[in-house]
């Protein structure tokens, strides 16, 4: 017999002390802590299997890194249990377990080069892993501010402008600086500063999605005004192009001027996608992939370096001893782990170069096979989904639109590295999120989830009854104001 | 805009969907074809991790992989004979090397299937292995090596700093006794798992002038001097000459349709008559009557006689590369008569060299050369035996026993140090000149040769570069022949 489906009516009587009082809204925040510590389970045995596989012993490293990764998600947790309260559930523990299993790997790849250094006979270099667990703590810091100070995700609809502007500039940066402050191994996207370096991309990513959300939701009428209807499509009309044009040469600057492909078409499609969201029409999907067309046939007349990639990607053991070679170690080592992997800590992923950063995808496939390998599509592939669920959730038009942006953007990375490091696309040098290592990565994207999460938060949260106001103006009582 | 976001989430799933498809392609379908790269520098990483198999030559163990407490699990190990520490270094040509960083070389390249275990003949026990849970383990080579003589020829070498080579064969067989080459390396120092110190090895290896990781004995050809008179006797021999046929005697000659004179050793005349006989001209190596001789039989006959007897074809025997040997391009009767006194473009590699006295030893038929006596699985089973292989007759049992003859009377007119009492021997000298300046540069010091001369068990070449210690003084007979003798003297003994 329950009580809550019985409404009180006429039928009864009330009972005998009343009736209970209507049942909370779940904020789902246990199922979540659950969760997350599932995700430090799970990263304390790996790195239990690493330290026993590599070391043949365990390690202070290990206590080290498994308290700080489960002190920074539970602070994280409370984070989001006070500022976030009706949050998904999911989306925090997936990001929990996706940074523990790259901090475990590039604690396993720190190890690789221990070994090695001591086998040239070189100083053991530093271990990576700890230059990891600080940025982790960075990140996570830059989440709770996001958390704490962004009252109401829609403020940032406001300085759109500013914002907007701002990446830009960020985007630009590395293009203007000379190449000793700007390059490293050929790619000019970095801010180099001694004892300091970020890559400005990463944050000028989101901003640019903010930017874009807040644009397409005041100039959306504008868009879906008819066009022309060509083969049953409709055309949107020549001079609402602008906002499509302009993300198209500011991708193609990219391309052109800090030879960065990956962010390059991270930007071109995150925008391409949210104009359709917007306008819900397919005809800038058709026109989008278009420029996308003509900008990459240029692109690929005009720079060798377009035209290595490709040789690349459609041939890599061909330039086995050149160019080929990170991604032919990729494809030897994903085929060496083959479907269940060597096991953790048993692979030899160090032979990929950049494993750590660009090619941990790679590691995963090695030493966890492509049962592993999937299981972390599948994190990634739920990550998002949320995130677009996150966006038919929420109410306004700009937090669709931002959620759905800062989703898809996530999805889109994920496409192009590990399409890339297994030879599905040509390579390009994007991290893997949240599991690379890097500074500058993880804070970005940390500070996106933080977003996000704002986002799924106002989606959720049950509408609270208004408060009285002040009486409407019409029943208020006539008043008289005494002349002075 | 719900109706678009719906579409964005599939194709997100479609994304991930062919990320999937795209990794089972890799990691499962085309897996076997990467894993089997050779330049997939896991397989051989992992090759440290197993313990591969030995090399060993007459009951000793030539190279081996011994347990150790790193990660690699097992060490290639190249051991010293008690008797002779600096086996290591005179095994090295037939060894090769095993290194991480380098790659491999002699039998443990060629031989490298059966040594790592993943030779097909090896599949069953590979198979049990597998089930057992045992380490999968690699396969044995027995080389055709003698120890014996191989540290003796390595000894004499070594003993005054020659640089220089040897090689010996049994004739009925073809089995390689020896084969040295110096200077050489140790391969213990390229095999090691220490990085630094292989690297060092390495590049000081690279940066010797003298090139020690060079197998002189199958990679490099000299220009085989004298010791090429006994192709072109045996195809004069073929062609109707007789020891007792008479050449000129003369101190010098003209080349045919040149100005160019060519000159005796030291400029003598051949014996003490107007004319020399074959036999006389051969014992004492004259050059004069054998570019009479030479021009007299013709470049299709000496060049039919050279490639009987496998100068210029393929060496199938042994199982790494051998550098071709050539009697080059005659065009016309000067440069026959050159080619005849083994000058001009004639090269020969010193294993060549041997079976051409093999040959000779063996009455004229030509045996393949072995290196590889058999192969054993990793409990000591046979897997292959190397039976020897006939390659025809070379020269007829009449003009090989000819020339035995005509080598016993230049052993006999050789002289240099080592003779062995009651062994006779039959052989053949040679001083090579070589380079730019000839008359001023040390020539190469050869000897061939086979024992006992009635009944060979040991057939060898010497060669000693560069006049060894004897400068522009040097001869076959000075410098080569004692290292021939004392390495057949070994041989000897022990067979």
């Amino acid at each position: 017999m329950s009580v809550a489906s019985a409404s009180p009516g006429a039928q009864f009587p009330s009972p005998p002390g009343g009736f209970a009082p209507a049942p909370v809204q779940s904020t789902r925040r246990g199922t979540e802590l659950i969760l997350i510590g599932f995700a430090i389970l799970i990263t304390t045995i790996s790195l239990v299997l690493v330290e026993a596989s590599q070391e043949q012993s365990i390690t202070w490293d290990l206590a080290k890194y498994a308290a700080t990764y489960s002190a920074l998600f539970l602070i994280a947790h409370l984070a989001v249990r006070r500022f976030a309260p009706y949050a998904d559930p999911l989306i925090l523990p997936i990001v929990a377990l996706l940074n523990g299993l790259g901090l475990v790997l590039i604690h396993r790849l720190d190890l690789a080069d221990a070994q090695s250094a001591a086998y040239f006979g070189l100083p053991v270099p530093s271990p990576d892993a700890n230059q990891q667990v600080l940025w982790t703590t960075l990140a996570i810091a830059g989440f709770v501010a996001v958390l704490v100070l962004l009252k109401d995700y829609r403020l940032l609809a406001r300085y759109s402008y500013t914002l907007g502007l701002a990446g830009l500039v960020f985007l630009a940066i590395p293009a203007i600086l000379p190449s000793s402050f700007s390059e490293v191994n050929g790619a000019k996207i970095w801010i180099r500063l001694p004892g300091f370096s970020i890559q400005p991309g990463e944050f000028a990513k989101i901003l640019l999605i903010i930017f874009f959300a807040s644009v397409l939701v005041a100039k959306r009428d504008l868009f879906t005004t008819a066009g022309k209807h060509v083969f049953g499509i409709d055309l949107p009309r020549a001079r609402d192009l602008g906002p499509i044009l302009v993300a198209w040469m500011v991708s193609v600057g990219v391309l052109v001027l800090e030879k960065d492909l990956g962010t390059s078409l991270l930007l071109f499609s995150t925008v391409l996608v949210m104009l359709y969201i917007a306008t819900e029409r397919v005809g800038w999907l058709l026109i989008g992939v278009g420029l996308l067309g003509i900008g990459f046939f240029f692109a690929y007349q005009l720079f060798g370096h377009v035209r290595v990639r490709v040789s690349t990607w459609l041939d890599p053991l061909g330039d086995y001893n050149n160019t080929g070679y990170q991604i032919s170690q990729s494809l030897f080592g994903l085929a060496t782990g083959g479907v269940a992997g060597t096991g953790l800590g048993s692979g030899r992923p160090a032979q990929v170069p950049f494993a750590k950063t660009d090619f941990i995808v790679a590691t995963i496939g090695e030493e966890l096979g492509l049962i592993g390998l999937a299981a972390v599509l599948m994190l990634f592939l739920i990550l998002v989904i949320r995130g677009l669920r996150t966006a038919l959730a929420v109410r306004d038009s700009f937090g669709k639109l931002l959620a759905a942006g800062l989703s898809f953007t996530i999805a889109v990375q994920v496409f192009v590295v590990v399409g890339g490091v297994t030879k599905l696309i040509p390579l390009t040098g994007l991290t893997t999120p949240f599991m690379s290592y890097g500074g500058s990565s993880l804070l970005a994207n940390y500070l996106l989830l933080a977003i996000l999460i704002k986002i799924s938060d106002a989606a959720r949260e049950p509408a609270v009854p208004k408060k009285k106001g002040p009486a409407p103006i019409a029943d208020a009582p006539t008043e008289m104001v005494p002349r002075s | 805009m719900n109706t678009p976001l719906r579409r964005v989430a599939i194709a997100v799933m479609v994304m991930v969907v062919a990320l999937l498809a795209n990794a089972t392609y890799v990691q499962v379908i085309k897996a076997d074809n990467l894993r089997a790269d050779p330049r997939n520098s896991r397989v051989l990483l992992d090759e440290y991790s197993r313990q591969r198999g030995q090399i060993s030559a007459a009951g000793q163990v030539l190279a081996a992989s011994v347990p150790t407490d790193d990660r690699y699990k097992y060490l290639r190990t190249y051991p010293p004979n008690p008797a002779a520490p600096s086996s290591p270094l005179a095994n090295a040509p037939v060894t090769g090397f095993y290194s991480m960083q380098y790659g491999s070389t002699g039998l443990e390249r060629s031989e490298d299937p059966v040594l790592n275990g993943s030779d097909n003949r090896l599949f069953g026990r590979r198979f049990f292995d597998l089930v057992s849970g045992r380490d999968p383990r690699g396969g044995n080579v027995v080389t055709t090596i003698n120890p014996v003589m191989q540290q003796v020829a390595y000894d004499q070498l070594t003993a005054k700093g020659y640089t220089g080579s040897v090689v010996a064969i049994e004739p009925s067989t073809g089995r390689i006794l020896t084969m040295v080459s110096t200077p050489s390396y140790d391969p213990n120092s390229l095999a090691s798992h220490d990085g630094t110190e292989t690297t060092q090895a390495w590049e000081a290896l690279n940066a010797d002038p003298e090139k020690p990781l060079i197998n002189r004995a199958v990679s490099q050809t000299y220009p085989p001097g004298s010791t090429f008179k006994v192709v072109v006797t045996a195809a004069a021999l073929a062609a109707g000459t007789t020891p007792d046929t008479q050449l000129t005697a003369a101190p010098q000659i003209t080349l045919p349709g040149t100005s160019t004179t060519l000159e005796n050793y030291n400029g003598s005349t051949c014996g003490g008559a107007p004319t020399a006989s074959l036999r006389e001209a051969f014992a004492r190596s004259c050059n004069t009557a054998f570019v009479e001789l030479g021009v007299k039989t013709g470049a299709d006959a000496v060049g039919d006689q050279a490639s009987a007897l496998g100068i210029g074809g393929q060496m199938p025997g042994v199982p790494f590369p051998v550098a071709d040997s050539t009697i080059g391009s005659i065009p016309d009767d000067a440069a026959l008569g050159q080619s005849s006194i083994g000058q001009r473009d004639v090269a020969l590699t010193p294993l060549q060299n041997a079976m051409i006295a093999a040959t000779v030893a063996n009455g004229g038929v030509r045996m393949q050369p072995q290196l590889v006596s058999e192969l054993q699985s990793p409990d000591l089973s046979n897997l292959a035996t190397t039976n020897p292989v006939s390659e025809g007759q070379a020269m007829s049992s009449q003009v090989a026993a000819t020339l035995t003859d005509l080598m016993i009377g230049s052993e006999n007119n050789t002289s240099g140090e080592g003779k062995i009492p009651g062994v006779q021997i039959a052989s053949k000298t040679g001083t090579a000149e070589h380079g730019t300046d000839p008359r001023n540069t040390p020539p190469h010091a050869w000897y061939i040769g086979f024992a006992p001369a009635q009944n060979p068990t040991v057939a060898i070449a010497v060669i000693v570069e560069d006049g060894g210690d004897r400068a522009l003084a040097a001869t076959g007979g000075s410098v080569a022949a004692p290292i021939g003798r004392a390495v057949i003297a070994a041989g000897l003994q022990g067979g």
